[in-house]
């Protein structure tokens, strides 16, 4: 019988952790498969940041290091320097990298630091229960904005992948969903492209995919599929906002 | 080799590469800014590595980083900045990573003064971050003395895979002393293989992690780490007596710039025929408690007297070293005046006196 | 033997260059040395001073206030340091920026015009640091001639004219100290 379909070889067996219809499994297989396609298995190191994927050590099969909470961006800068031969990675989330980190993101990315960074913007607070996140909607209810985000008092969404992108240093970045299978498989070609970029040691590299959180926007799966797309996507454009090629 | 006359904060520098370190991650604070000017220079000749962080907070990280690695790598800072690093230090022992950290002290609360100080004694051995954790900490006295332990830094923090801490007030990062590098010999590191995320080639994967969700297993790593520290205790103290020989009826404690002082004080009081010794803690932590606990029960000790130049910091580390079994007196001076001979005299000459009523 | 020498002057005389040749050649000479600065904003333009320390025996206190000797090239570090010179010791003026006399009669003092020295050889005032150190090693046993002008000439050794010239400077600093010293 031919198989079709199996684990990527990066991926433990671990069992999944994460509430029915989030995209966090997605993402995480999707950058062990690109792992299995290069052929880097034994030369790849993650960074886990906090939040409600500092597991995802324990389901990829390669090198990890846990970073504090919004550092990973600092963690991979010392060890990408010293072990350029690496493929490093970090894995952050929207609390993790637009909040408490975006001093590390920002300044890794002005470095041109050559790893990259796969960024899940979900528009909430996971792991601590449903709190707003720098890139909660406009008027989106949250524990912490009951009454919905008020833009006058919390400011608007940051746009993390425009900020990047004004940077002078040469970068990929480019922003994907992970709410229908077409926009799946867009997902995994930007990665593959900013992995790309890395092992070619051409620039850093920067991923931001749009991604669902049903238990915290209290939503089904497939309503928040649909939630993404009419309220995220107007305000956080897909596409590739800066290429190593741009002027 | 002979000896060069070097600024303190350019031989941390130098000993750093003597040691085999060339990976060193920082952002500039006075008093030892000079240490990123020298390695800025010197690792881009040995094809080291050096970034300029955005802050301490990121240095800090980045040294975990390259530490999980599986590489030699430090930073340095003053004080303000090595409040910043706290997070990492509680990360980095949680962690299990080797590396080293100084922190050349200044004035504080806040943002203080830019002058010598001894007021971050209580952060260095007390642990800045969160958790049950401690770094070994150093005090050299010397320029020489300070290359000497930066030499010895790494291979002591990698044989107990935890940070190592030295201290130093901003005087002896600024003056320049003698120094011959071939004091102490570097030794190699240990092989990484079992830990570093080098890359999981022909063996099991490596995580470099604190997190433990089982709280049964939290318990049982603390008391991993406890063990640890024990033999930290057993096996690390180092102190330095002077003029300890003929039965001192008064014992001096006090460390770093701050010792040196006490021994020109000393001198000046022995040649008028007053027997007052000094035991300077080198190791910080550990303390040398067993050892002044056995000052403590000499008949012929009369009292112990502390300098320091903060308000007290190791002095509680003394009381209760000596049980306070005989009086412990106390002088400082702080905000950055770093005492002077003349006044160490008098005071140690009052508390001389003070033992012989 | 334990000298302690502070020298004191305005921010980018090159006071602190001079401490530091000091102490070279005072380590060359086999002596136990340390040079303290004083850092800080004072660095800035303000009064700048360093402490050269040579001792036969490990340097116990790296902080000195009663030094044996201080050279003092400006008035605020004659203001500053002229009580703080120890009884017996040694007080070294630049007489080219100030005209004083210390009552003090505890302490020798010695006039030397050090600018004057660098205007007339090299046609500036800017080494005059070099004919202060000159002049130390003139009016005091601190050190033999021979081991200063090695120290000098390793750190002018690139640049010969350089060297030809402060050598020069260095030499009538030392031959007015000699002078000064009998003088005083």
């Amino acid at each position: 019988m031919k198989t079709i379909f199996t684990r990527p070889d990066s991926m433990t067996e671990k069992v999944t952790h994460y509430c029915p219809g989030c995209t966090h499994g997605v993402a995480h297989r999707m950058v062990a498969e690109i792992i299995d396609e290069f052929g880097i298995k034994d030369r790849t190191l993650g960074f886990a940041p906090v939040g409600c994927s500092v597991l995802i050590y324990e389901y990829m099969d390669t090198d990890y290091q846990q970073a504090a909470h919004g550092r990973a961006p600092a963690c991979a800068t010392g060890a990408k320097r010293v072990r350029p031969e690496l493929i490093v990675y970090t894995y952050q989330g929207d609390g993790d990298l637009a909040s408490i980190g975006t001093a590390e993101i920002i300044h890794a990315a002005n470095r041109g630091e050559k790893f990259t960074v796969v960024f899940i913007n979900n528009a909430i607070y996971g792991m601590t229960g449903g709190q707003m996140a720098p890139t909660t909607m406009p008027g989106q209810r949250t524990t912490t904005s009951p009454m919905g985000r008020d833009v006058l008092s919390a400011g608007h969404p940051i746009r993390m992948s425009e900020m990047l992108s004004t940077l002078r240093t040469p970068a990929y970045v480019v922003r994907a969903s992970l709410h229908t299978p077409y926009n799946i498989i867009q997902s995994k070609k930007a990665l593959r492209q900013a992995f790309q970029y890395q092992m070619d040691n051409r620039c850093f590299s920067f991923v931001e995919l749009l991604s669902t959180c049903p238990t915290n926007w209290g939503i089904t799966p497939v309503g928040s599929n649909k939630w993404l797309e009419e309220n995220m996507l107007p305000y956080y454009p897909l596409g590739v906002f800066k290429t190593p090629d741009d002027e | 080799m002979a000896k060069l006359l070097m600024k303190g904060a350019e031989a941390i520098g130098e000993a750093a590469i003597r040691a085999g370190c060339t990976a060193y991650f920082a952002y500039p604070i006075t008093p030892q800014s000079e240490v990123a000017e020298y390695l800025s220079k010197r690792l881009a000749e040995v094809g080291g590595t050096f970034v300029q962080a955005e802050s301490e907070v990121a240095a800090a990280q980045m040294v975990y980083g390259a530490a999980g690695a599986g590489v030699r790598v430090f930073t340095t800072s003053s004080s303000p900045g090595v409040s910043l690093m706290a997070e990492t230090m509680s990360y980095m022992a949680g962690s299990e990573l080797p590396a080293v950290f100084v922190n050349i002290m200044r004035a504080g609360p806040g943002l203080g003064g830019i002058l010598p100080c001894q007021s971050d004694y209580n952060q260095a051995t007390r642990g800045a971050g969160h958790g049950d954790y401690s770094f070994m900490i150093i005090a050299p006295s010397t320029v020489q003395e300070l290359a000497d332990w930066m030499i010895r830094a790494f291979p002591l923090s990698e044989k107990y895979r935890n940070p190592v801490m030295i201290v130093g007030d901003g005087l002896i990062a600024q003056m320049m002393e003698p120094v011959d590098f071939d004091a102490v010999k570097a030794e190699e590191m240990p092989d990484v293989e079992g830990w570093a995320t080098t890359g999981a080639k022909n063996r099991p994967r490596n995580l470099i992690n604190s997190l433990f969700l089982d709280p049964l297993k939290l318990e049982e790593f603390n008391h991993h780490l406890k063990e640890k520290y024990e033999r930290m205790a057993r096996e690390e103290v180092r102190y330095e007596n002077y003029m300890m020989d003929d039965e001192p009826e008064l014992v001096c404690v006090a460390y770093g710039t701050t010792a040196r002082i006490v021994k020109t004080a000393i001198d000046v009081l022995r040649a008028e025929g007053l027997k007052i010794g000094l035991i300077r803690p080198i190791t910080l932590l550990p303390f040398p408690k067993d050892i002044l606990r056995a000052e403590s029960e000499k008949p012929h000790v009369k009292g112990f007297a502390v300098v320091e130049m903060s308000n007290g910091q190791m002095l509680d580390d003394v009381k209760w070293a000596t049980l306070e079994r005989k009086p412990v007196s106390f002088f400082s001076r702080n905000g950055g005046i770093v005492p002077n001979p003349e006044e160490t005299v008098e005071f140690l000459r009052k508390e001389y006196e003070r033992t012989q009523k | 033997m334990l000298n302690e020498v502070t020298l004191a002057g305005f921010g980018g005389q090159g006071i602190m260059t001079t401490g530091k040749f000091l102490a070279e050649a005072a380590l060359e000479q086999g002596h136990e040395v340390a040079w303290v600065p004083s850092y800080g904003p004072e660095m800035r333009g303000g009064t700048a001073y360093c402490t050269v320390v040579i001792s036969d025996r490990p340097v116990g206190s790296p902080i000195v206030n009663t030094p044996n000797i201080i050279v003092a090239m400006n008035l605020p570090s004659y203001e500053k340091f002229e009580n703080a010179v120890k009884p017996g010791g040694l007080l070294l003026i630049n007489s080219s920026l100030m005209d004083v006399r210390s009552e003090r009669t505890d302490i020798t003092q010695v006039h030397i015009p050090c600018n004057q020295i660098s205007i007339d050889l090299s046609g500036s005032g800017r080494s005059a640091n070099i004919s202060v150190l000159g002049a130390l090693i003139g009016c005091t046993n601190l050190l033999p001639w021979e081991s200063i002008e090695r120290v000098v000439t390793e750190k002018f050794a690139k640049k010969p004219k350089v060297l030809e010239m402060n050598l020069k400077i260095l030499r009538r600093g030392y031959d007015l100290g000699v002078e000064g010293l009998k003088g005083s």
